[in-house]
């Protein structure tokens, strides 16, 4: 175990947990995101959806543990990175220029990723921790979402999510190794394609909630 | 072609035993030809200064071709300033304005002390060679010429690998001050080539602990390296050091 824990604490390794931790989120809201679609149908699609996924039950539930695992390395991993990064350039440049390797997305990660781990806190209290035998889903998204402070908030939210993945995503595949003059414009392709989608799908819930119903 | 004179105002950092703090000092540049070099412009000043019973400002240089990797600074916050894949002895000055302000710094990492004005200590770039880039091989009388066949693909991404002069701009630019792309172009254009194989899983490991023990940043694949690479190397060295990386640590 000792050999694990050496290679892993390296600058290759801990950028290998981000990108793992990191690819599992990615599927994670990409599920989120399909399943969220059937709000779109309705109160009655949606709510035989979130009883679909209830009949799930102890899966769901390995797999809320297994978010909270991701989560716990990301974030920690992160936060690491984050200062021994500051610490590897104590005095600063008086005029600093970008030569084009960066985005917005990589520049921001680390501050993206800070708001985003507020915003799931307070979305778990919203629509996670709420007693539902009192309210459905629906309903909560229905109330929450009526407070027009709340949909401001969700749609700053996602668009940092977007942000975060816009670098994120080819990143991952960058940090295990899958860099190929081929592959990659495809990969940077799909990583702006997919955290658009992102963006434009969660963001569209509350304005149609707010819009429509 | 006939050459033009420019005059510039230069801020340049200077920092020795008088001065540990290190600030930036204002000079005039008058009169320089538009056809000098970076570091000739300096040499002008220099002589400048010294008539003026000013210290002259303290750099690296040997060169003065692009090959040897001694020279370097960073000019109004661009590594070997803003020309792509120069260095900053092959930087021309018909590349400024008339009236232009150049400020001019050294390399910034904690891996890389200021030792005087511009002249940073890049030893920490030797120590990560040390840890482990580099062959066994059994002396003896010199191998006939191809005989260990190489596909010529691989001799091409090697030799790409291996065009880093070791000048240390990627670590420079690097938001996070990482040596990442110099150790990915070092592991790589070993591991490319059959004379690097047997020992490329020891290599991997120690060269990249070699760089984190030496206070080196951690990638998080900015991309601003490759794009100021004076030799144009790209970040999917990078990405091979990670997967030789991943093969020697977890297999
Ligand atoms: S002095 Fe040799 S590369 Fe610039």
């Amino acid at each position: 175990m000792n050999w694990f824990i050496e290679n892993i604490s390296t600058a290759i390794g801990k950028k290998l947990l981000m990108a793992v931790t990191g690819l599992g989120f990615v599927g994670f809201i990409f599920v989120h995101l399909v399943g969220n679609l059937n709000f779109y149908f309705g109160k009655e699609v949606f709510l035989k959806y979130v009883e679909t996924l209830h009949k799930l039950d102890p899966l769901i539930f390995v797999a809320e543990l297994v978010l909270l695992g991701l989560a716990v390395i990301h974030v920690s991993t992160g936060t690491l990175l984050f200062f021994q990064n500051l610490r590897a350039r104590k005095t600063r440049y008086a005029v600093n220029k970008s030569a084009g390797g960066r985005t917005i997305g990589s520049r921001t990660m680390p501050y993206t990723g800070f708001f985003i781990l507020l915003f799931v806190i307070l979305h778990l209290f919203q629509f996670h921790f709420i007693d539902r035998s009192q309210m459905t889903p629906y309903d909560a998204a229905v109330n929450t979402f009526g407070n027009i402070g709340f949909a401001l908030v969700y749609i700053v939210a996602v668009i940092l999510v977007a942000l975060h993945i816009r670098h994120g995503f080819w990143s991952l595949f960058q940090s295990l190794g899958l860099n190929h003059e081929k592959y990659m414009p495809l990969i940077q392709t799909v990583g702006i394609i997919f955290a658009v989608a992102i963006a434009v799908g969660f963001a569209f819930v509350p304005i149609y909630i707010r819009a429509v119903i | 072609m006939s050459s033009k004179t420019i005059n510039l105002t230069l801020k340049v950092w200077r920092q020795n035993r008088k001065n540990p703090a290190g600030d930036l000092e204002t000079y005039q540049a008058n009169d320089i030809s538009t056809d000098m070099s970076f570091l000739e412009m300096i040499d002008v000043v220099n002589e400048q200064l010294t008539e003026q019973g000013i210290e002259p400002i303290a750099f690296d240089h040997d060169c003065r071709e692009g090959i040897c990797g001694m020279c370097g600074a960073v000019v109004n916050g661009r590594a070997h300033g803003h020309m792509p894949e120069t260095t900053l002895c092959q930087l021309h000055m018909r590349h400024f304005k008339d009236g232009n302000t150049i400020v001019i710094e050294p390399w910034r990492a904690t891996a890389f002390p200021v030792v005087k004005d511009l002249v940073v200590d890049r030893g920490a770039l030797d120590k990560i060679i040390q840890a482990g880039g580099y062959i066994s091989v059994n002396a003896g009388g010199a191998q006939d010429g191809n005989t260990i066949p190489v596909p010529k693909e691989n001799a091409e991404k090697a030799f790409n690998a291996a065009a880093c002069i070791g000048c240390g701009a990627c670590v420079a630019a690097c938001p996070n001050a990482s040596a990442m792309l110099f150790t990915g172009a070092k592991i790589s254009h070993l591991a490319l080539l059959p004379q690097g194989k047997p020992g490329a899983k020891r290599r991997a490991l120690s060269m990249v602990r070699a760089m984190d023990e030496l206070g080196f940043g951690n990638c998080s694949n900015e991309a601003e390296c490759e794009a100021e690479c004076p030799k144009g190397i790209s970040i999917t060295e990078i990405a091979r050091m990670n997967r030789e990386f991943i093969k020697a640590a977890f297999s």
